[in-house]
Parts: C-alpha cells; sequence; structure tokens
C-alpha cells in the first residue's frame, strides 16, 4: 500500500544540513521527502496540514538512549521506549547494549532490529558491546555485529579501564567503520561517588567523584586515538577539562566526537542536595562552571550533539538512600524542551540547536538520518517553540519516571512527528 | 661461480636482489638431487652441521636436517627439550660450547628477536637463521620466492608483475617481515591484510600495501599466502574476538576463495590451523602449493648451506 501524500503547508522549516530556515511546505510522498519549496501546490489527493506557526525540522537523533529490552522490561522496553521518543520529536535512536544479556553478539543486535520493527514507530539503531559481557576482557563480536546492524561500539555504564583493550578496540572497530563510544570513568576514581567532588558534595555530606576520574580517561582516550587513528566518540562529556581536551584534538585533526546530555547543560551539583535520587547519574552533575563549559562548548561546534542519555529505573531503584539508588534519569520527552530553553537563555540559537539534535548526531555516528533533502526517509517534528507547557511525570510515555524536571515550566510542545513519512506522534488538540 | 657476499644468513634485510636470486638458482640445480634414487652427494663431507632448535619446529629443523644430509654433512640436532637451556644454561653459553665443538654451521630457530645475530658475533661456524621471534625467517622466505617463481614465473629471472597478499597475523609473524622484503626485493607487489589489531605499525615502510579487510587484497592477486594466528606470542586482551569471527571475517574460506584469480596459488608457512585462517577444502584444493613449498625448502636450504658452509664447486 502506498504511503499517503502529505503537505506540511507554512511552517517555519529549519534543516542546518541545508542551510535552510524559511517559511516553506514541505511535501512528502511514499514516505520520503519529496520536495521542500514556498507555496507549493499540493498534488490532487494530498493530506495539506497547516504548519503555519510551527517549527518543521529533521527529526531528531539521539545517539544514547537505554531501552532496557532485552532483560530489565520493567525498566522500558523498545516500544515504549519509543513512543516516548516520538512523543519528544526523536526519529532515530542508538540504543545502548547493556541490556541482559548484553549485546555483544548478531543474535541480541537482530532481536533488538526485529522488536524494533515490531514497535513500528522510531528508527533504532543498536550500539554493540565493545567487550564480550561488558567485562572488559575480550574483544565483542564486532564484525559479526556490525553485519547485523549495529552502528557504534560501546561499554557505555562500563569505563573500558584497560587501556590495551581500547587500543585494541579503536583498531578492531576501524577494521568495521565503526566508531568507538566511550564512558569515560576511572572506575578507580570514581569509586564510591555518588555526585561531583566539591563544595556541594562537601555540604551534602556525600561521597564525590573528582571531575578528573572523567578528563584523566577521556586524555588516555586520545592520545590512543592519536596512534591508532579509527573514530572516537565521548559519551556525556560533563566536565571543562573533557571540553577543552575534545577542542584540542579536534584541532589537531583527530577524529573525534562528543555528546552532552540536557541535563549537564540544565542542572548543577546544587541540584543534589535536595536528596532527590532523580538528579543522580553518571557522570554526575557538575559545577555551575562545568555547565557553563558545556554550554560554550555545545555552542561553538566542539560538542557535536544533544544525546539524552535516556537511563530509565524502576520506583524501586530510585525510591532509596541517594547513596543506594541506581544512576540515570530518563531524558527523551524532556530533551527538546530543555533545549529550547537554552535558545531562550541565548545560550545558542534555534537553528544551532536542531543542527546539535540532527545533523550533528548523524555526523558524529555516520548515519544518514537528520537531513530533510529530497529523497531522504520523511522522518521529521514539527513543534510549537513557544508554547510552555509544565512536566509532568505521569503523563511521561516511558515507563520509567525518574526525572528531575518534574513540575518544570518548559517552552516547547511537540505537535507532531513523522517517521517514513507515517505520523507516529500527534500532540492532542487543545 | 660468484662468491657468496654473507657469512651468515640472518635476515633479508641487507640482501640484495643478486643475493637472492643465486641462492634461488642455485636452489633449482639442487632440486634435481632430491629427485634421484640415490638422494645424496658429497658436497659437504666432513662438515659439520648443529640444528640448534629452540621452538618447536617440525617442518624447518627436518627440513635443515635432510639438506645437509643429502650434502653428506654430519647434522646434530638439538631441540629445546634435549639442550642444556632447561638446566638453565645461557643462550651465549650454549654457543660457546658448540663453537668448541667446531661445528662449520649453527641453525638456530629461537623465541627471541635477534637471537640469531647475538650468536654470530659469538662463533666462528656461519649461523643460520631459521626463525627468531618476530624478526626473519629469512629461509622460509627464500622458499617462498623460489615456489612463487616456479608457478608464476617460470623461466624468469625476478618476480616483476607478480602480486602477492599476505594475509593474517602479520603483527607476529617473522614470515611476514622476511617475505615482504624478499618478495619487494625481487619486484613483487605485495599486500598485507589483517584486521588493525594485526597489523605492526610501520609495515608500510617494507614496502607493502595495507590492507585491513582481505578482500581488497586478495582480489587480483597472483598468490595468496595465509599466516597461522600466532597465539603463544600475543598477550593482554587479545587482537580478535574469536576464531569464529575470526575464520569468517580474515579467513581463506570458499566464500573468500572465490574471490581469487582464476590461476592463483594459495601458499601457506605452515603449520596450518584448518577451520581458522584457511577452509580444509581450500588448503587442499588444486590452486594449493603449500605441500610445494615444503619441497621447495629443502632445495633452497641445501643452497644456502653449500653458500655459507663451504662446499665443493662439483656437486
Amino acid at each position: 500500500m502506498a504511503k499517503p501524500c502529505i503537505v506540511l503547508h507554512g511552517g517555519r522549516v529549519i534543516d542546518p544540513a541545508l542551510s535552510r530556515d524559511s517559511i516553506s511546505d514541505v511535501l512528502i510522498s511514499d514516505g520520503r521527502v519529496v520536495a521542500i519549496e514556498a507555496n507549493l501546490p499540493p498534488p490532487a489527493g494530498a493530506t495539506v496540514i497547516d504548519a503555519r506557526g510551527w517549527v518543521v525540522a529533521p527529526g531528531l537523533v539521539d545517539l544514547h538512549v537505554h531501552l532496557r529490552e532485552p532483560g530489565q522490561e520493567y525498566k522500558e522496553d523498545i516500544l515504549s521506549g519509543t513512543r516516548a521518543a516520538a512523543a519528544g520529536g526523536f526519529t532515530t535512536l542508538c540504543c545502548m547494549p547493556n541490556t541482559v544479556p548484553v549485546n555483544d553478539c548478531r543474535a541480541v543486535t537482530e532481536l533488538i532490529t526485529r522488536r524494533a520493527r515490531e514497535a513500528g514507530l522510531v528508527h533504532v539503531l543498536p550500539v554493540g558491546a565493545i567487550s564480550q559481557g561488558l567485562r572488559g576482557e575480550a574483544l565483542a563480536e564486532i564484525g559479526e555485529m556490525k553485519d547485523a546492524g549495529v552502528v557504534a561500539l560501546s561499554d557505555d555504564g562500563k569505563p573500558v579501564m584497560n587501556g590495551e583493550l581500547m587500543r585494541r578496540a579503536l583498531e578492531y572497530a576501524r577494521t568495521f567503520g565503526l566508531p568507538v563510544v566511550q564512558h569515560c570513568e576511572d572506575s578507580h576514581l570514581a569509586a564510591g561517588g555518588v555526585m561531583n567532588e566539591g563544595p556541594a558534595a562537601t555540604r551534602a555530606g556525600l561521597r564525590g567523584q573528582p571531575p578528573a576520574a572523567e578528563s584523566a580517561m577521556v586524555a588516555r582516550d586520545l592520545e590512543l586515538l592519536a596512534w591508532t587513528g579509527g573514530r572516537y566518540h565521548v559519551a556525556h562529556v560533563s566536565t571543562a577539562a573533557s571540553v577543552r581536551l575534545v577542542r584540542e584534538a579536534k584541532r589537531r585533526g583527530l577524529a573525534v566526537t562528543c555528546e552532552v546530555t540536557p541535563h549537564h547543560l540544565t542542572l548543577t551539583d546544587e541540584a543534589c542536595a535536595s536528596y532527590d535520587t532523580s538528579t543522580k547519574c553518571a557522570p554526575p552533575l557538575r559545577s555551575p562552571s562545568d555547565r557553563e563549559a558545556l554550554r560554550e562548548g555545545l555552542a561553538d561546534g566542539t560538542i557535536d550533539c544533544i544525546a539524552t542519555d535516556h537511563a530509565p529505573h524502576a520506583a524501586q531503584e530510585k525510591e532509596l538512600e541517594y547513596d543506594q539508588a541506581a544512576f540515570g534519569m530518563i531524558g527523551l520527552e524532556t530533551a527538546l524542551s530543555l533545549g529550547l530553553r537554552l535558545v531562550a537563555e541565548g545560550v545558542l540559537t534555534l537553528p544551532t540547536l536542531i543542527e546539535r539534535m540532527t545533523s550533528g548526531p548523524a555526523r558524529a555516528f555516520g548515519l544518514t538520518a537528520g537531513s530533510l533533502r529530497p529523497g531522504a526517509p520523511a522522518d521529521l517534528v514539527a513543534f510549537d517553540p513557544v508554547a510552555t507547557g509544565t512536566v509532568d511525570r505521569a503523563r511521561f510515555r516511558s515507563k520509567s519516571r525518574n526525572s528531575p524536571f518534574h513540575g518544570w515550566q518548559l517552552p516547547g510542545r511537540v505537535l507532531m512527528t513523522l517517521v517514513d513519512g507515517q505520523i507516529v506522534h500527534e500532540a492532542s488538540r487543545g | 661461480m660468484t662468491p657468496f657476499r654473507h657469512r651468515h644468513v640472518l635476515g633479508i634485510a641487507g640482501w640484495t636482489r643478486e643475493d637472492i636470486l643465486q641462492v634461488l638458482d642455485l636452489a633449482e640445480t639442487f632440486r634435481e638431487i632430491s629427485e634421484r634414487p640415490i638422494k645424496k652427494v658429497p658436497t659437504l663431507r666432513g662438515r659439520t652441521v648443529v640444528n640448534l632448535f629452540l621452538e618447536p619446529s617440525t617442518r624447518t629443523r627436518t627440513s635443515f636436517e635432510i639438506a645437509a644430509k643429502r650434502l653428506s654433512a654430519d647434522t646434530i640436532n638439538i631441540s629445546d627439550s634435549t639442550s642444556s637451556t632447561v638446566k638453565g644454561e645461557t643462550l651465549l653459553d650454549t654457543a660457546r660450547n658448540l663453537q668448541a665443538m667446531r661445528p662449520d654451521v649453527i641453525v638456530l630457530r629461537h623465541s627471541a628477536s635477534g637471537a640469531s645475530a647475538f650468536i654470530a658475533q659469538q662463533v666462528d661456524a656461519a649461523v643460520i637463521n631459521a626463525g627468531d621471534g618476530l624478526h626473519e625467517h629469512p629461509t622460509q622466505a627464500l622458499l617462498d620466492c623460489a615456489t612463487i617463481r616456479k608457478h608464476k614465473r617460470p623461466g624468469a629471472t625476478d618476480l616483476a608483475g607478480v602480486t602477492v597478499a599476505i594475509c593474517g597475523d602479520i603483527a607476529h609473524s617473522r614470515v611476514a617481515r622476511s617475505d615482504v622484503l624478499a618478495l619487494c626485493t625481487l619486484g613483487a607487489k605485495v599486500r598485507v591484510a589483517a584486521p588493525r589489531t594485526m597489523l605492526p605499525v610501520g609495515i608500510e615502510a617494507l614496502g607493502a600495501e595495507v590492507h585491513d579487510r582481505i578482500e581488497p587484497a586478495i582480489a587480483e592477486a597472483d598468490v595468496v599466502m595465509m599466516l597461522r594466528i600466532q597465539k603463544e606470542r600475543a598477550s593482554g586482551p587479545g587482537l580478535f574476538p574469536n576464531t569464529r569471527e575470526y575464520s569468517r571475517y580474515f579467513g581463506l574460506g570458499s566464500r573468500a576463495a572465490a574471490l581469487l584469480k582464476e590461476d592463483a596459488i594459495i601458499m601457506h608457512p605452515g603449520p596450518i590451523n584448518r577451520g581458522v585462517e584457511i577452509d580444509p577444502a581450500v588448503a587442499d584444493g588444486p590452486r594449493s602449493v603449500i605441500l610445494d613449498q615444503v619441497t621447495q625448502g629443502v632445495a633452497v636450504r641445501m643452497a644456502l648451506l653449500y653458500l655459507v658452509g663451504g662446499g665443493f664447486q662439483e656437486l
């Protein structure tokens, strides 16, 4: 059955990959973008959607989510996670391999892609494990996983502490054309820490993780990258030092990219003083000066993209003493609004924000997503950039509720998300 | 006959095209001896060849012993388990003691790179390197050249125009190093292919074209040489996930073999790990010259023993 012909009429179309920011119509047919022009005459039989006052952009791309399936479906599953993604304006997700069992072989990769196809909402591109079982000992079956569809490699959640394994991973991944994504955290330096080390941790009496736990590993890996070649991506940078190291490495011409989370751009370690366990995450929320460096890095392009690190946890894993609670927070349904809040604060322009959530991440992993160029799959988001709303965790599509932004007044409302020309999310009217 | 320029055979590095061709040409004249009913000539009568093999070997040790015996030399074999190194003797002391017994040639196989060069400085005998660590295995390279010349350039002098793909654990292979040097010196085009974990840094400086997948390396190649994974020399987290994935992407199975030129030949220095770097059907198939390499090995080693062991001109 041919997919419907749709015209999004009169929206502000922003596609940084095409350097486009103009009031235009978007013609979609057979699941693909056909044309973007002002005042396109709609073909006979086309559904015309009035997009006046909306921003129409490529569907958002998130390089870092935890969909928890297989194995931890009580936290999230591929269906609930992709529903949350569609509601947040995301059309492509890269899901991390720390499932049960770990995605370290073809069979698990194929299971994830099949389940995502069955869910039928957004594109799910699995990230394969670097090491077998995330144990940090021996390389996983990287070639086989690449053939099964993984787009990157990571032991996310578990840093690759063994420098030789990291070196071999960079070399072996290069052989198969995959980027290596590192959760930078020296586990000896970070051991026992539940928040950022600094005055806030001292006041709260919580054990801190020094910022160097992250940047020391970034520095080591960049030296390895310089020696091996290959492609390297720093997951969720959180410190000023990490941003500086990546900036210098890019200047040296290394093939390094990095991402930052909406929560590290928004919150600081002061938020942990409430002992609200939804603020507990890895890497931890950092100091105000780190947050400032992250914002600068995002604006100047040192940081390639925003990625949510959407990390669902069940209530029983969070309703605990701060020391005992699980690390991580969800983010798919608040990311765009938190980004628009940065735009409102003047941290970056709206087109730059969209770049950092579409073509920026796509480029980092070498994905074809993130642009509305004619012929591309019609993956797009339409949102109202000014309407404000109150974050209500009871309304999340995610199975989990661990968001520190519950009750926040935030700008932006996702009105419609299309994947391959099909509407996968539509805001209720009114 | 031109005198041979080298007193020892320590490596191909430093050898000229003429040095290599001298060995190959002489080996051709020796090849016929092994086809005779009485496979023996008196050339090295009264000479003593010590095979000092301090690392496991079947092919190379036997090949040297047969080569020496067919030239009528007296041969003594010392292997790891029969040597005093197991009693804690150093290589230097072993060499000095052997020297005291006045051998003419010492053939050394050792796990340490540079061992042959070290011994060569300490003894009067000629030293032939039968494989030292990750460094060189010159006699293997020479027999590989002889095999390639016989099959791909019959009647010609050098290997100009021949493309050779060497695939596998290049990082740990002394055969690869010697082969790259010898083949390039003879004008062949050499490609090496391995996952990047098995490509030693700077291998291109030896003259090889570097590939990280075998498909582009073996396509249009006249010769494909597969190497064993040298597990005994690897350490740490490993250079590949497991043999299953390795054989799928880097082994010469039927899928990869289908990419070969019709008349390509397949070589392997041995020992073969069947089902890992090469499928049994390919190793035993019509394009395989693996056993002919072994035959060439005897002739090449006869030539080398003759050249450095002080043989007579008459055969």
